[in-house]
């Protein structure tokens, strides 16, 4: 975050009066999953060159610290220094699966043309849903956009549940929905791609008393799209 | 809901005519009045739905199609099935879903194919609505993988009314999860050619009565040791696609 919203600031002061953004619009989140809670999302719109996260680059601190342990402090204080319009956790806590939350946003007397959606999926290490950077649309109307899971890359996947959700730990934080197993081996070490990508699902087993995994493979496996964002520009 | 009171407005003219006829029969004075003309057909707008498996071993049950407005919905993600959608989705049969739908005030059309749609196959079917009817007019598509518990997919209230004489909209679908039958994976639940096992089942046993997307397959290749589903049964999205086309 550090390095792309710092470039992206340097940017953005060499720019010239850059063009003041009016948008009053809902931005409403769906889960689409079958047994994946998600922390609270972090809503913002922010000015064009800035984003959360780019596909192929290491993850910010602030990003590592919301996909390992759901934690959006970090992205809010980095949102706030650029000066984004800003709606954090507005589910009020975790988003159970097939739940669905909504906020509204006003971005009018701003630079704010870019809209990002990210929060952490639960039970996992570092998989998280994002939707990066898009431009708001302009034009009155209803618009869908469909998110991937993406793999932070800074945690290994070993699917092992112990509570680990500060940056840097290990295992995943909890598993909302209590059908975790424990005792497990250890599904992965390190990640092969230790940038940003499209994550390549849990394995999980169906052993709840150990086995490779602490995730159940018929429960907590997702096909993408994960979380599905209707925005509705008035 | 309007081509039903427009129906219902030319089965009460006819039988105004009726009664006329009847009343000038016994009647010996020469003047026959004639019965006023039938009023003409209302303009109608009829499209080609095409459907393709995109799968590598779930075929897809009997293709429904439905034509409706946005008061109708085949599901509503998050919400729990109706039970004519959990008769498709576990058991592949689209009757219920078609009688429910013909039942609804906002539905246009109703149209299902007689056979299921193999993997890499296609379907073509027809479906006729009123050219009044064109401004809310949305297609919703529906069909079970049937080598599944109760996995479903389709298309869920696309925008038909625009499409003009000749052109094509075409767009995917994803695989969903009714939320009524637990994914056991086991051939006495499920239906498909893989297993012949049961269908249709009312008892609702998933972990949440409600409509998600589905997580996919395992397999017992995957460490799933008593599904009766192998590596060939997995899929990912989208598992068909749909073109449809203004053809008049």
């Amino acid at each position: 975050m550090k390095s792309v919203l710092a470039a992206a600031l340097l940017a953005a002061a060499l720019t010239a009066a850059p063009p003041l953004h009016a948008a009053d619009f809902n931005v409403r989140i769906v889960n689409l999953s079958n047994g994946i809670w998600y922390t609270p999302f972090l809503v913002a719109a922010h000015p064009e060159g800035t984003s959360l996260f780019q596909v192929g680059e290491p993850a910010s601190a602030e990003l590592q610290a919301m996909a390992e342990g759901g934690d959006i402090a970090g992205l809010v204080t980095a949102l706030e220094g650029l000066g984004a319009t800003i709606a954090a956790n507005p589910a009020g806590g975790l988003l159970p699966p097939a739940m669905s939350t909504n906020v509204d946003l006003n971005t009018d007397g701003t630079t704010n043309t870019q809209l990002s959606v990210v929060a952490m999926l639960l039970p996992t290490n570092d998989a998280f849903a994002g939707l990066n950077a898009v431009s708001i649309p302009t034009e009155p109307g209803t618009y869908v956009y469909e998110l991937p899971a993406y793999d932070a890359g800074t945690e290994a996947n070993d699917e092992i549940l112990n509570g680990g959700g500060a940056p840097g730990v290990p295992g995943m934080p909890a598993d909302p929905g209590g059908l975790a197993g424990t005792g497990a081996t250890g599904a992965a070490s390190a990640d092969n791609n230790t940038t940003v990508h499209i994550h390549r699902n849990v394995l999980g087993d169906t052993d709840a008393s150990g086995g490779s995994s602490d995730l159940d493979s018929r429960v907590h496996r997702w096909l993408n799209p994960v979380v599905r964002v209707v925005v509705t520009v008035r | 809901m309007l081509s039903k009171l427009i129906h219902n407005l030319r089965v009460l003219g006819l039988a105004a005519g009726a009664v006329l006829l009847a009343a000038c029969s016994s009647d010996s004075a020469p003047p026959v009045p004639q019965a006023p003309p039938a009023p003409p057909p209302p303009p109608s707008a009829t499209f080609e739905l095409s459907v393709s498996n995109l799968t590598n071993a779930q075929p897809l049950s009997p293709i429904a199609a439905i034509s409706h407005d946005s008061s109708y919905r085949v599901f509503r993600l998050g919400e729990a099935a109706s039970p004519g959608l959990e008769e498709l989705a576990e058991g592949g049969s689209n009757a219920a879903l078609l009688v429910e739908a013909a039942g609804d005030n906002g539905v246009f059309a109703t149209v299902a194919s007689a056979d299921p749609v193999p993997p890499g196959a296609s379907t073509t079917l027809r479906f006729t609505i009123l050219v009044a009817e064109l401004p809310s007019a949305e297609l919703s598509v529906s069909s079970m993988l049937v080598n599944t518990n109760d996995a479903f997919s389709g298309i869920n209230g696309l925008a038909i009314g625009d499409i003009a004489i000749g052109e094509s909209r075409r767009v995917t679908g994803i695989a969903y999860d009714s939320g009524t039958e637990a994914n056991t994976e086991q051939a006495i639940h499920i239906p498909g050619p893989v297993a012949g096992g049961e269908g249709f089942n009312a008892a609702r046993d998933d972990r949440f009565d409600r409509v998600t997307m589905h997580s996919g397959i395992v397999g017992r290749d995957d460490g799933l040791a008593d599904s009766d589903l192998d590596n060939q049964h997995r899929f990912d999205n989208p598992v068909l696609a749909a073109t449809v086309t203004r053809i008049d």
